[in-house]
């Protein structure tokens, strides 16, 4: 099998890795807590870090006035669908062979990875910033805003006496390698094509 | 260049110290200069100590944990007593932890707690506790820190020589102090001699779940037997007790019990009794004694009363029991780490006398038998003698052991510690301690490998060590570091109650498998609330039971009406937190007991009969959150035969029937 087809199958099979593992982490420190509070996000689910950490971050959100978080989200019937078609439609361009449809796969997922992260923002604004009108403590910036306390997009962020981190989990890894070695497909093919 | 900064400055300290209050003091406080002893016990801000000592609260009845080497205490584990503190012994599910064939005692003695033991070494499973004054045997568990079991002991009176366990936990043993009617009856006490009867029971212990039971129970002479110690290695299989008041006197003991220049080690063969009563030996006699189980799941205690006890004669399992004369009234009885010398620290002699088991075992075999004692064969003492230790210092009590074959000895009345080499039978070291020392520990101590780096010594009387607070003054301990030829002071340390005895282990073996909370999916207790939803009240006649829950930072219900002057109302509180160290507490105005205080997933009852109408208020006495002031609640108290109806909500939703909730 050619070059490009292959890496093209497989990159496309990495992303069956986001069923298996989480893909990104939001994680709280604070002096109180020693072992930090801790959330995963799975494409389907959320899950503790360390057991009941969620139900510990809403607790502590209460004070301020946050939302719980919730149960499940839409998103989460929606992800499964879309990264289940692109690891059928990117096996199956795979094996057609056509390398101009890989880029055209490899610029279709990017659009939709960046819509996810988007709405992962969208996300964690409302629930930075859409306040119980009779939080317990209020807080406001020095400008006189109200304070929010939404969570980093990526990276860490200092929130009253938490720092907050927002990174990758293995998820993403096997996603952002994936889309790689189908970049890379597409070129290789291009010039596999060209030898021809 | 950090820690030599902290010892300068603990020197300067100690020196300013010593040149303002000079006088004797000033004796002590140099061994500390000259070895660097601050540094020995600093333990900065944040990190743990190395070992974990378990320190027996003696007349408080509970155990307390400290830290070594910097002798902090980091919990007082109730055991005997009640704990207003904690709601031990008061709430409904505690109390039975207590109660006793003479019904709930709110307090006992507690003695020698032990580490159970694995292949002959400390394992950090259980701790156990005697109670000397109503006989009892305690488990506490040391994943939770807490009293699991509590058995009492029939026929015994002054558990004393206890609570010591073989080497791979095999048994608890028990053994009577007081010589007393086994089983009781109404007799004259002037006809005590040979009529009057000492118990040694053997407890068998569960190696899942560590429960306790009376496998059996020896009838053995009527002399007072004080303490005990296991066989290991070569000798496990045997229990050697010491006794005193061989002479049997039951009136101005300290004169007439103190006649015989020689008492008893008891040698005793469990190995062959357990084979006896495995083939059917002994007899079932009626008795009364309670068995107190505790459940982490129910969260409840129940008592079962049980009502017979299997009993063995020492006629009826020849070559199982033997007597070793020993120098005067021994209180310890101590067995070396390899198990060959049995040390019987003669309390009233000017000597110490030191078996040998291999000695005891050519005796027997040999027949070297100086007479007998009520049919138990006596060994000559030179046919089992190892030899004796002369003139090491007034009144050895107890003795413990390193690695490099070394004995250390209390000596009570001249308050001094002593190291001697066993098999030289030499003296290396005496240091004096401050005062009247009892019992010391080292790590694993009762061990065939103890930890041997420090040495506590828990001392009766401290007079002038700390300053005053009014006649009564603390108790203390002392700890030494062991580790070179010379004995070093370290640090003086207050304890709780009477620190009676000790035992201690490396913090390793326990600190990974401490409980952090109770899981609230595993709570079977049956006026469980797993969340808001489920709380409620329900009157059962003139019983109220308030179905009740705690999470930061507020009670539901926290408003109740229809309560009647009259009633008897439960509250039965969970603690719905599932986070470590965020535990509630609740009181309420009035109400004749205790606070609780409760652990993240556990439930939890006290009682309240209100005695007069009127708007009654609770609160959570644990400072659990920035809202913790605000966590409180009302309770409207009506006349009795009002029409008040019953009500209870939270914030103004009866809970459950509001989706928001």
């Amino acid at each position: 099998m050619k070059k490009s087809k292959l890496l093209m199958i497989i990159g496309s099979f990495l992303l069956l890795g986001l069923f298996v593992f989480p893909l990104w982490n939001i994680t709280l420190e604070a002096p109180q807590y020693p072992i930090p509070l801790g959330m995963d996000i799975h494409i389907n689910k959320f899950t503790d870090t360390h057991e009941f950490d969620i139900k510990n971050i809403n607790l502590m959100n209460h004070y301020v006035g946050m939302q719980y978080i919730p149960e499940t989200i839409p998103e989460f019937k929606i992800f499964p669908i879309v990264i289940g078609i692109m690891v059928f439609f990117g096996i199956t361009i795979g094996f057609m062979g056509k390398y101009k449809l890989y880029m055209t796969w490899f610029v279709l997922m990017s659009l939709l990875g960046i819509a996810g992260m988007y709405d992962f923002y969208l996300w964690e604004y409302d629930y930075g910033h859409n306040l119980s009108p009779e939080a317990i403590m209020k807080f406001t910036n020095p400008d006189g805003s109200v304070m929010g306390f939404q969570p980093p997009l990526f990276g860490s962020k200092d929130i009253l006496n938490f720092t907050a981190h927002s990174y990758p989990l293995a998820g993403a890894w096997f996603m952002f390698t994936g889309m790689l070695m189908t970049f890379i497909a597409f070129f290789v093919g291009k010039r596999e094509a060209k030898k021809k | 260049m950090k820690k030599s900064i902290i010892s300068m400055f603990a020197i300067a300290v100690t020196t300013s110290l010593m040149v303002s209050c000079g006088g004797p003091k000033s004796k002590s406080d140099r061994g500390a200069i000259a070895g660097n002893a601050a540094e020995k016990v600093y333990v900065a801000p944040g990190e743990h100590d190395s070992h974990y000592a378990f320190i027996s609260g003696g007349f408080s009845g509970q155990l307390a944990v400290y830290g070594l080497p910097s002798g902090r205490l980091f919990r007082v584990i109730p055991v005997f007593s009640q704990d207003p503190e904690k709601g031990y012994g008061y709430s409904e599910e505690t109390k039975p932890m207590l109660m006793t064939s003479h019904g709930l005692i709110p307090w006992g003695d507690s003695h020698h707690p032990d580490i159970s033991q694995t292949e002959g070494s400390v394992d950090g499973r259980w701790v156990f506790i005697n109670e000397n004054n109503t006989p009892r045997i305690a488990r506490i568990s040391l994943k939770t820190f807490e009293t699991e079991e509590i058995i009492e002991i029939p026929n015994s009176a002054g558990n004393h020589s206890s609570s010591f366990v073989t080497e791979n936990t095999e048994y608890v043993v028990a053994g009577t102090r007081f010589a007393v009617p086994f089983p009781q009856r109404d007799m004259p006490i002037s006809e005590m001699k040979g009529n009057f009867k000492g118990a040694l029971t053997f407890i068998k212990v569960d190696q899942e779940h560590g429960h306790m039971d009376i496998a059996f129970q020896l009838r053995m002479p009527g002399f007072n037997y004080d303490l005990s110690h296991p066989g290991r290695g070569k000798s496990h299989g045997w229990f050697f007790f010491s006794t005193y008041n061989t002479e049997e006197s039951n009136t101005l003991m300290e004169v007439n019990a103190s006649q015989n220049d020689k008492d008893f080690i008891a040698a005793i063969n469990w190995k062959k009794i357990e084979e006896y009563v495995a083939n059917g030996g002994g007899t079932k006699i009626p008795a009364k004694y309670a068995h107190n189980t505790w459940n982490d799941d129910e969260h409840t205690a129940k008592t079962v009363m049980e009502d017979e006890v299997l009993v063995i004669e020492p006629s009826e399992v020849p070559g199982a029991i033997f007597f070793l004369p020993t120098a005067k009234s021994p209180h310890g009885c101590d067995i070396d780490p390899t198990g060959e010398y049995i040390i019987g620290n003669g309390k009233l002699a000017a000597q110490m006398t030191i078996h040998s088991f291999t000695k005891m075992l050519k005796a027997i075999e040999d027949k070297a038998f100086d007479g007998d004692a009520y049919g138990i064969p006596i060994i000559k003492f030179d046919a089992v003698n190892y030899g004796t230790l002369d003139q090491p210092g007034l009144g050895p009590l107890h003795t413990e052991f390193d690695t490099r074959g070394n004995g250390y000895t209390t000596f009570f009345i001249s308050s001094e510690v002593v190291k001697w080499n066993i098999k030289d039978l030499k003296i290396i070291d005496r240091h004096p301690v401050y005062y009247s020392v009892g019992h010391l520990m080292i790590p694993g101590g009762n061990s065939r490998t103890p930890d041997d780096k420090y040495l506590v010594a828990m001392n009766k009387i401290t007079k002038d060590r700390y300053l005053p607070t009014g006649p009564e003054v603390c108790q203390s301990a002392q700890l030494f570091d062991i580790s070179g030829e010379k004995m070093e002071l370290l640090l003086d340390f207050p304890t709780i109650g009477e620190p009676h005895y000790a035992a201690g282990i490396a913090a390793e073996k326990i600190e990974g498998n401490t409980t952090k909370i109770f899981k609230l999916d595993e709570n079977t207790h049956p006026y469980r609330v797993t969340n808001e939803a489920e709380t409620k009240v329900v009157r059962e006649g003139n019983n109220v039971h308030i179905y009740m829950s705690m999470i930061r930072s507020h009670f539901s219900p926290d408003n109740i009406e229809g309560v009647k002057v009259g009633d008897k109302v439960y509250f039965h509180v969970t603690n719905l937190e599932q986070d470590y160290d965020v535990p509630h507490g609740i009181s309420m105005i009035g109400a004749n007991t205790s606070e609780l205080l409760i652990m993240p997933g556990r439930t939890t009852t006290f009682t309240w009969e209100p005695k007069a109408v009127g708007v009654w208020p609770f609160y959570c006495t644990d400072f659990c959150s920035a809202l913790h002031q605000e966590m409180q609640g009302y309770v409207r108290v009506s006349a009795k035969g009002s029409n008040t109806p019953l009500k209870y909500t939270l914030d103004g939703d009866v809970p459950g029937e509001d989706e928001e909730l």
